[in-house]
């Protein structure tokens, strides 16, 4: 890379402009080209599959025509999208009507500069990584509350303000749940809390105490809701505001906010897994460098994908909170429940490591016992409703 | 040239521009627009010079929050585009830039800048750091804001119930 942009400076192609700069340049171009080329299939492929999710769940069959099982469903869509008239309303604003898409797809793409994929498998280490995270997915909220002001539309503004409201909200809880990680690990770099880990699930910060187990779920939650995902929709939802801040917009300027919300998905799973379940971490099994990165790149994506499964399977599940509903659980409960998080979570460090041990150990078995009886009680269902389509996936 | 003095100038131009566009622009809206570019212009400056925590705090606090809520003001009361300013106006706001224009212009002249700047070491802005002058030699000021914001909380809410 480096000795090819040597040869076309040497052959005069950038003259006048310092070598840095150009260097700068490639640089970020290439981050940008490799980023895209990553997100974009990723976001994708995640609409598809949450389609099939969603569709298995109720009873449906969902897209399966394109390519095998429809899984380039997401390609069809994006021509057809791509090929779409771009209206831009008469009565909304020229400028930052066009423009307000953009923003929000930039907010999430900068997010994926500090995901730790593996041990060197990642774009930038900074020292305040997860710092860095949590600011960046706050400038989406620049770009929603344009797409509502800039529609000229009622419904759009109304929406737009929703998601400020509620982005704004319940960054708090989320910050605070990130906090307590902050403090065990001791950095705020990503690579630094995946390396206070281990691979073992007793290792994993989810089960260090019961105060980060209980931070977890807020922190997931709060992760939901500041992605505008069901059951906190409210921004865009449909019985009440046509489609909330993206009534007005059509095409590929539409698919972009779509683009960025599922993507958006993947990063809510791979910092729950980078913050609580141990990231990249794998057993101790070859030396390998390639096959190790390559392992860890495997761990680290399917830990995130589980995640992804799981709010995909709560937006299928849940109906959406009311308004008024959405703003109580966020200050009444869950902002409380964080600092209660902290401050236990602050007792904890004072212990001494044995007595740590036997609470993490007493927090891990709870977990596993609650998954025991989940998947008991499905069990029972599975058995006596006889559901045969369940068994067949390849429809 | 060296590549940080072209980046600064760079910067400078894009941040000089956005700024004159706050003032200029007749629609609020695009002027808080023009204002969140000039926050975010500042924290790739922090960057520049070595202190990434200040720009991650930059565009959190001002472009992620304080400008959320500016937003939130202006789009709920609509005020749309701007008429003409009446000429009083125009001349007081004249008379008061042209009195900071005294204060800061023989300031600048007057301070003897560093020739030669001491770069930032690795520390410089980092959250040990950060921390670690916050709490320790700024510890009085930081409590006296902290209680401040929380009277500031407290009037709102008290504010907010009066109404009801």
């Amino acid at each position: 890379m480096q000795a090819l942009l040597d040869q076309m400076i040497q052959e005069g192609a950038f003259a006048g402009v310092p070598k840095e700069v150009v260097y700068t340049i490639a640089m970020v171009l290439t981050a940008v080209v490799v980023l895209s080329a990553f997100v974009a299939p990723l976001a994708g492929v995640t609409s598809w599959l949450e389609r099939r999710v969603w569709a298995r769940m109720q009873s449906r069959v969902g897209p399966n025509r394109v390519g095998p099982q429809g899984i380039l469903q997401w390609l069809a869509d994006g021509i057809k999208n791509i090929m779409k008239e771009d209206i831009i309303p008469t009565a909304a604003d020229q400028k930052l009507f066009p423009l307000a898409p953009y923003v929000v797809f930039m907010g999430f793409l900068c997010a994926f500069v500090v995901i730790p994929f593996g041990e060197s498998l990642i774009v930038a280490d900074l020292n305040i990584g997860i710092l860095y995270l949590l600011s960046v997915t706050s400038l989406v909220v620049v770009g929603i509350l344009m797409a509502g002001w800039a529609s000229n539309n009622k419904w759009s503004l109304l929406g737009g303000m929703r998601s400020a409201a509620q982005i704004v909200s319940y960054e708090i809880p989320a910050g605070l749940s990130v906090l307590t990680v902050v403090f065990l690990a001791g950095t705020l770099s990503m690579q630094g809390i995946i390396k206070a880990q281990g691979w073992r699930p007793w290792d994993w910060f989810m089960f260090h105490n019961p105060f980060t187990f209980c931070a977890f779920f807020l922190f997931f939650t709060a992760a939901l809701a500041e992605g505008n995902r069901t059951p906190f929709d409210i921004p865009e939802a449909e019985s009440e505001l046509v489609a909330g801040y993206v009534t007005e917009y059509s095409g590929m300027r539409f698919l972009f906010f779509f683009f960025a919300e599922w993507g958006n998905l993947y990063v809510i799973g791979a910092v729950v897994t980078t913050l609580f379940m141990g990231g990249w971490q794998v057993p101790p099994v070859t030396d390998n460098p390639v096959l190790l990165g390559i392992l860890q790149f495997l761990t680290f994506f399917l830990k995130a994908y589980f995640w992804v499964f799981v709010a995909m399977w709560i937006r299928a599940t849940l109906p959406r909170v009311r308004v008024d509903q959405l703003m109580g659980l966020c200050w009444k409960y869950m902002v409380p429940l964080s600092f209660i998080c902290l401050l236990g979570t602050i007792g904890f460090m004072f212990m001494d490591t044995n007595s740590r041990r036997i609470f993490g150990a007493i927090t891990l078995g709870f977990a596993i016992a609650t998954i025991i009886n989940f998947f008991r009680r499905v069990g029972f269902q599975f058995r006596s409703a006889k559901p045969e389509a369940y068994w067949k996936p390849h429809i | 040239m060296d590549t940080a003095s072209f980046i600064f100038y760079l910067l400078a131009t894009l941040l000089v521009i956005a700024s004159l566009l706050v003032v200029f622009l007749r629609n609020v809206v695009h002027c808080a627009m023009a204002l969140v570019t000039a926050l975010l212009l500042i924290a790739v400056m922090f960057v520049t010079l070595h202190a990434p925590m200040l720009c991650v705090l930059q565009v959190m606090v001002y472009a992620g929050a304080i400008m959320v809520l500016f937003l939130f003001v202006i789009m709920f009361l609509n005020p749309g585009a701007l008429e003409q300013q009446r000429g009083l106006w125009w001349g007081f706001g004249t008379l008061l830039a042209m009195m900071l224009a005294g204060v800061l212009v023989p300031l600048v002249a007057t301070s003897d800048l560093p020739a030669d700047p001491v770069a930032a070491t690795e520390l410089f802005g980092s959250p040990e750091m950060l921390a670690k002058s916050l709490f320790s030699d700024y510890v009085l000021p930081f409590e006296i804001a902290s209680v401040l914001l929380l009277v500031a909380i407290i009037g709102a809410v008290v504010l907010a119930k009066r109404e009801n």
